[in-house]
């Protein structure tokens, strides 16, 4: 970042003002659509500021190699990708160490809301793509996931919505943009948060940066209504399809 | 795992006590030996009971990432190695081992333990490298709160090789240590049935059913999270695991050798 952006930003966080005119709690405006991929069983699509994912579920289907089928219940397996496109510099194409993690806490963040009992030596497929990313990328290919799973008819306790929630300077915001979270030479804190709307159970949570044990719960606090919001745009999106 | 054996040990985990007679929040008896490597820069072999993990660094004089032309490059890696389970089989790092080198890259990373900017040699052209590797001896759980501290106690026993303006003696070490200002110190707290424990054995590890694990600096302040397991936690559970996690970070700190 060059320093004359630092300085705004300094100038703007201390304004208590974001550089793009939102207050704390507000997240980016979203779009979301559903079953945007004709192919798939089910999918979506969801726009949070200037990321962009698409999901798409293929299954539940049968599952091969044999050896990784489970016989008492089907699995979620989960694929997030960066377009080489995505990112200001190109991002080398194939899994990296980054996007299999991601891949998998998106699994672990999807699970709870699954029943796949009724699925044995089954597997259900999500792919992830990310055209274009400006932070919380992760947080957006679950939204979009969630949603693809719904669309696919899969039964579902509930949706799974995600956001982050960090530190800038000295104050808490939710959904940080790019230039916030690399905010003076990346001393922001980054807390991507997952949770089911329906009950606050958080299903991903994960933090790059330092905060007090007080901030945090604040931080998860603020979150909350973050996710209703994020959870009603991905109901209506579902119902959407059906109008 | 057989669901018999994990209704006993939540059974028993409800009344505090463990398969080892721990309680719930104790560690292992731990072991610690630094410098044991001579062929590395530091060197860290650590074992809490029966889990054993060796970490090295490696110090290089490379070309700085374009975006950070001033700073020290800092890798972590692992491999989950056949020889320390029979669970493990050869081959490129699966998903396991990713998490793990990512979680203490992290932990080092965002705490900002080690003064990047000290170890620039010239800007845009030569800074330090520093490759971290986590080996895991033997496999008996808690592997990654195990690796996190000796990658740790590594670091922190790391001595500079001479560096002639061209090349990297290291066979001549000098008495200069890296610049380390912080020390943040893993720890994973599994939550088993409604059960919290510390430092699992194997057995515990492979009935878990979520697990929190965070970096912990001296103040408390946490500069790393990562949730894991497949069930999600409430706020309160958060709330606990936390309290054990800062209790248990204090109790590892007074371990590192001074």
């Amino acid at each position: 970042m060059t320093s004359t952006v630092n300085n705004m930003m300094n100038r703007k966080v201390k304004n208590m003002k974001r550089t793009d005119g939102r207050s704390q709690t507000d997240v980016r405006p979203i779009t979301a659509k559903t079953g945007v991929i004709k192919k798939a069983d089910g999918s979506a699509y969801f726009k949070i500021g200037n990321t962009t994912a698409y999901a798409a579920v293929y299954g539940p289907r049968n599952l091969f190699p044999r050896f990784l089928q489970d016989p008492k219940k089907g699995i979620l397996r989960c694929n997030y990708n960066m377009l080489p496109f995505s990112a200001s510099d190109r991002v080398r194409p194939g899994p990296s160490r980054r996007s299999r993690e991601i891949s998998m806490i998106t699994e672990k963040a999807l699970l709870p809301v699954l029943d796949l009992d009724a699925y044995p030596n089954a597997v259900v497929d999500v792919f992830i793509e990310l055209t274009e990313t400006d932070a919380g990328s992760r947080c957006a290919g679950i939204c979009a996931a969630a949603m693809a799973l719904a669309d696919a008819g899969l039964i579902m306790k509930d949706l799974v919505a995600a956001v982050s929630v960090g530190k800038v300077g000295n104050d808490l915001v939710v959904d940080l943009d790019g230039v916030e979270e690399h905010y003076n030479e990346n001393e922001s804190t980054d807390i991507p948060v997952a949770m089911i709307p329906s009950t606050h159970e958080i299903t991903l949570l994960q933090c790059d940066g330092i905060i007090a044990k007080e901030e945090l719960f604040k931080a998860i606090d603020m979150v909350k209504p973050a996710m209703q919001k994020i959870a009603e745009v991905q109901r209506n999106a579902l119902k959407e399809k059906y109008r | 795992m057989n669901e018999d054996i994990k209704h006993d040990l939540i059974q028993s985990l409800s009344k505090n006590l463990r398969v080892d007679l721990r309680k719930n929040e104790d560690l292992r008896s731990i072991e610690i030996e630094t410098g044991c490597v001579a062929t590395a820069e530091g060197s860290a072999r650590v074992k809490f009971g029966d889990t054993e993990v060796i970490a090295g660094v490696k110090l290089a004089v490379e070309k700085p990432f374009p975006d950070t032309p001033e700073d020290a490059i800092l890798m972590v890696a692992s491999e989950m190695l056949p020889l320390s389970n029979p669970k493990y089989e050869g081959g490129p790092p699966g998903v396991d081992a990713i998490e793990m080198a990512r979680v203490i890259d992290r932990s080092f990373r965002e705490s900002r333990c080690i003064e990047t900017k000290k170890l620039c040699i010239q800007k845009g052209e030569k800074v330090w490298s520093i490759a971290i590797d986590i080996a895991p001896l033997n496999d008996d759980g808690n592997l990654l709160d195990v690796g996190a501290f000796a990658a740790l106690l590594a670091l922190q026993n790391t001595v500079f090789p001479e560096y002639d303006g061209t090349k990297v003696l290291v066979d001549k070490k000098t008495t200069m240590k890296l610049p380390m200002v912080r020390e943040p110190i893993t720890v994973t707290v599994f939550k088993i049935g409604n059960a919290f424990v510390v430092d699992p054995t194997e057995t515990e590890q492979t009935s878990f059913d979520a697990r929190m694990t965070f970096a912990i600096l001296a103040d408390d302040k946490i500069c790393s999270m990562q949730k894991g397991g497949d069930t999600a936690i409430m706020e309160e559970d958060l709330d606990i695991m936390l309290d054990i996690a800062i209790k248990t970070s204090q109790e590892l700190r007074k371990k590192i050798p001074r």
